[in-house]
């Protein structure tokens, strides 16, 4: 399949899953990530993947087959969305605390009450704390890089951690895009077979999991998190070797038309397809504004964010979902807090908007700069949620 | 398949036990605890190449406190309801790391172990989910009839009539638990696996033969330990032994397997010593008055009855006699 072709995102992602030779798949459907099991399942039954594919009773399960299974030294893979995920919460602590680099796709989708199968991100912003590595991805071709880099990345031995790929469910997951695919000779230079130092092997027995007093607690933690941070290194050294060999370029932050920017929109995910559009709209009107897209949510690239932001006077921050009681939304009040404690600063608004697959649109966006423009002499410190019938 | 696998098995007897121990001593576990024991001979009887992976629950809080471990084969501890599928994930690993020649060729048993609440109640999916998929592993339950880890609290797998925690006898509901024990063997076989067995510590050598026969299976296989807890049934220590013994003469607890659907009672207990006489050693049963008894004992007569009729209808009832 080697060249650029037109593809649905959920297939393409099935595609990199496979020319990565996944050992082990363990999952359970759960729309909309059911086109990436599905595709999956048929590469399994075809023979063009030879992997066990795992159809478990659960996310709960899918999760725990896939701590086994990374724990025997296999490399797994598992995709969910939404409530799937909210089921994995407990194991998805594992998986970074056992040093298992699991690979996990994420198309994203809101929460229940009320039952909606549509796209945000308050399904992985529950997870944010888990410990995983968070990539978020614009488009198909991104979504197709990120799966191949996220086990590069999580099974690189300074690294071993879980990664979890991000990619809108419906908006990103279910549409037709064009994507570039590599020689499999490429893919196999680039992702050589995962060979663990430590595994579940009878010829060298090892006691995983096991029982943390208060003495040790602590020092546990502190360790997983210092893997968790030290990755951004390892995670920028393998973009460079990606781009060497497949010639497209990743960074933790992307900017668009943000160099001279007074205003800055931030946001995550494929909505920033939309937010660079209406960016092109309002310079058209000669507003001085701009974009900043977080691709890597954890571990977050603080420096990497400073530097995009240090010019402008002004940011508006999308949340694509909320943090109920509190005054900001997740992105919001990372952002808010990252750059508090700097001398010179932009002033920092959040906007919750396109939650439960509400569109979110040009006007959105135009709507935020303008708020952005005002909101600066009120000091409001609240998020705004957009786009609330009242 | 489980024919063929069982034309070789190699029965241990009291000279051929292994001296070699995979599950160490110097362990928490409390004094005469009954699941150790048959946690430490059914290790000994699956021998090293294993992998085991075991529930929260006692038996991995009293062997893996960092920086010590009682494993000497690879153990994982993920949660407390999954063991049955981190199993099923270990197996699927092992199987295509084989296939694609990453790991040796040979046979590795793969061990899930849990106790009866991360098998009866809150791992009971995960289990079903392990089960119907076909794994070839070996679910063992050990059995202590109550939630012992966290103090003693009722499972659906606590015998009617028990004190616990949680189902304690009072004025208004003077029997304690008045739910009747859930029968995970059969649900178990009902999953139409190869090999289900039930084994207790007292017949030590019939309970470390099955978990080899459920090793050798192909295929999932199921074994439920009775585990007798000094601490959680209000008995004296040195009686753990005595009360697994004691459970099986009394018929409240037979001794049976189930291979490929069909019913064989290892131990007929044509005279069953009175129910009276295994509850009296135990504070857990001490309020029960004669006819709440006599009551519970006609029901564990039935029970063991309907097994005796099951194994009756595959043939002969095949005795063994202990070693």
């Amino acid at each position: 399949m080697a060249g650029r072709t037109g593809i649905e995102v959920s297939l393409a992602l099935s595609e990199a899953v496979k020319m990565a030779d996944a050992d082990v798949i363990a999952a359970y459907p759960i729309t909309p990530q059911t086109h990436i099991v599905e595709h999956l399942a048929e590469l399994v039954a075809d023979g063009h993947l030879d992997a066990e594919f795992v159809p478990v009773e659960s996310e709960h399960s899918a999760m725990s087959a896939c701590v086994g299974s990374s724990a025997a030294g296999a490399r797994t893979f598992t995709a969910t969305s939404s409530q799937g995920l909210a089921l994995m919460h407990e194991i998805l602590y594992m998986a970074p605390a056992l040093r298992l680099p699991i690979i996990l796709a994420v198309a994203n989708r809101a929460l229940s009450a009320p039952i909606s199968i549509w796209n945000d991100h308050s399904d992985i912003m529950a997870e944010r704390d888990t410990g995983w590595i968070q990539l978020f991805a614009e488009n198909g071709q991104e979504v197709f890089d990120l799966t191949l880099q996220a086990f590069r990345i999580g099974e690189d031995p300074q690294v071993l951690l879980p990664v979890a790929v991000n990619l809108d469910g419906f908006t990103l997951s279910h549409v037709i895009e064009p994507v570039v695919f590599p020689e499999q000779k490429v893919v196999d230079q680039f992702l050589p077979v995962y060979r663990p130092k430590v595994r579940l092997d009878p010829a060298k027995p090892v006691s995983m999991g096991v029982f943390g007093i208060p003495e040790i607690y602590t020092e546990t933690k502190r360790a997983t998190e210092a893997a968790l941070l030290d990755s951004k290194a390892v995670i920028l050294r393998v973009w460079d070797e990606f781009e060497a060999l497949f010639g497209r370029k990743y960074r933790p932050i992307e900017t668009y038309r943000a160099e001279d920017a007074d205003t800055l929109l931030v946001a995550m995910g494929s909505v920033s397809e939309t937010a660079m559009t209406a960016v092109d709209e309002m310079r058209a009107e000669g507003k001085k504004v701009g974009l900043v897209r977080i691709r890597l949510w954890r571990p977050f690239p603080d420096e990497e964010f400073k530097a995009a932001v240090a010019k402008a006077r002004v940011l508006g921050v999308v949340d694509r979902s909320i943090t109920p009681g509190s005054h900001a939304g997740p992105v919001f009040m990372e952002i808010r807090s990252l750059l508090y404690a700097l001398p010179e600063r932009p002033a920092v608004f959040g906007f919750s908007l396109g939650l439960g697959g509400r569109d979110v649109t040009r006007e959105n966006f135009k709507y935020i700069y303008d708020q952005c423009q005002v909101l600066e002499d009120t000091g409001q410190d609240r998020y705004e949620m957009v786009g609330v019938m009242e | 398949m489980t024919a063929d696998a069982l034309k070789d098995f190699q029965k241990l007897t009291a000279k051929t036990l292994p001296a070699e121990d995979m599950f160490a001593p110097g362990h928490r576990a409390c004094q005469g605890c009954g699941e150790v024991l048959a946690l430490r001979l059914l290790m000994k009887a699956v021998g090293p190449e294993a992998i085991a992976v075991s529930a929260t629950g006692c038996m991995e809080v009293v062997s893996s406190t960092f920086p010590q471990t009682s494993w000497r084969v690879p153990w994982i501890h993920v949660a407390f309801e999954n063991a049955a599928a981190a199993a099923s994930g270990v197996e699927a690993g092992f199987k295509v790391m084989r296939r694609k020649g990453r790991i040796p060729d040979k046979k590795t048993a793969i061990l899930a172990i849990a106790g009866d609440g991360g098998t009866a109640d809150i791992g009971l999916q995960a289990l079903s989910g392990a089960l119907e998929r076909g794994h070839d592993f070996v679910y063992i339950c050990l059995d202590n009839e109550a939630y012992m880890n966290t103090g003693i609290q009722r499972s659906s797998s606590t015998p009617y009539g028990a004190m616990t925690t949680t189902s304690p006898p009072g004025k208004h509901s003077p029997l304690g638990q008045v739910t009747w024990k859930k029968n995970m063997p059969a649900i178990a076989a009902a999953h139409n696996i190869p090999y289900v067995a039930t084994a207790s510590p007292a017949y030590h050598l019939d309970m470390m033969n099955k978990v080899r026969k459920a090793v050798a299976i192909p295929g999932p296989a199921y074994v439920h330990i009775f585990s007798p807890c000094p601490t959680g049934w209000r008995m004296r220590p040195e009686l753990s032994i005595e009360s697994a013994r004691l459970v099986v003469q009394t018929r409240a607890f037979p001794l049976y397997e189930v291979i490929n659907g069909r019913y064989i009672l290892n131990r007929k207990v044509s005279k069953p010593k009175p129910l009276k006489e295994y509850f009296q050693q135990q504070g857990r049963f001490r309020h029960l008055d004669d006819k709440a008894i006599a009551e519970i004992e006609a029901r564990l007569h039935a029970e063991y009855d309907k097994i005796a009729r099951l194994a009756a209808e595959g043939g002969p009832v095949k005795e063994e006699k202990e070693e």
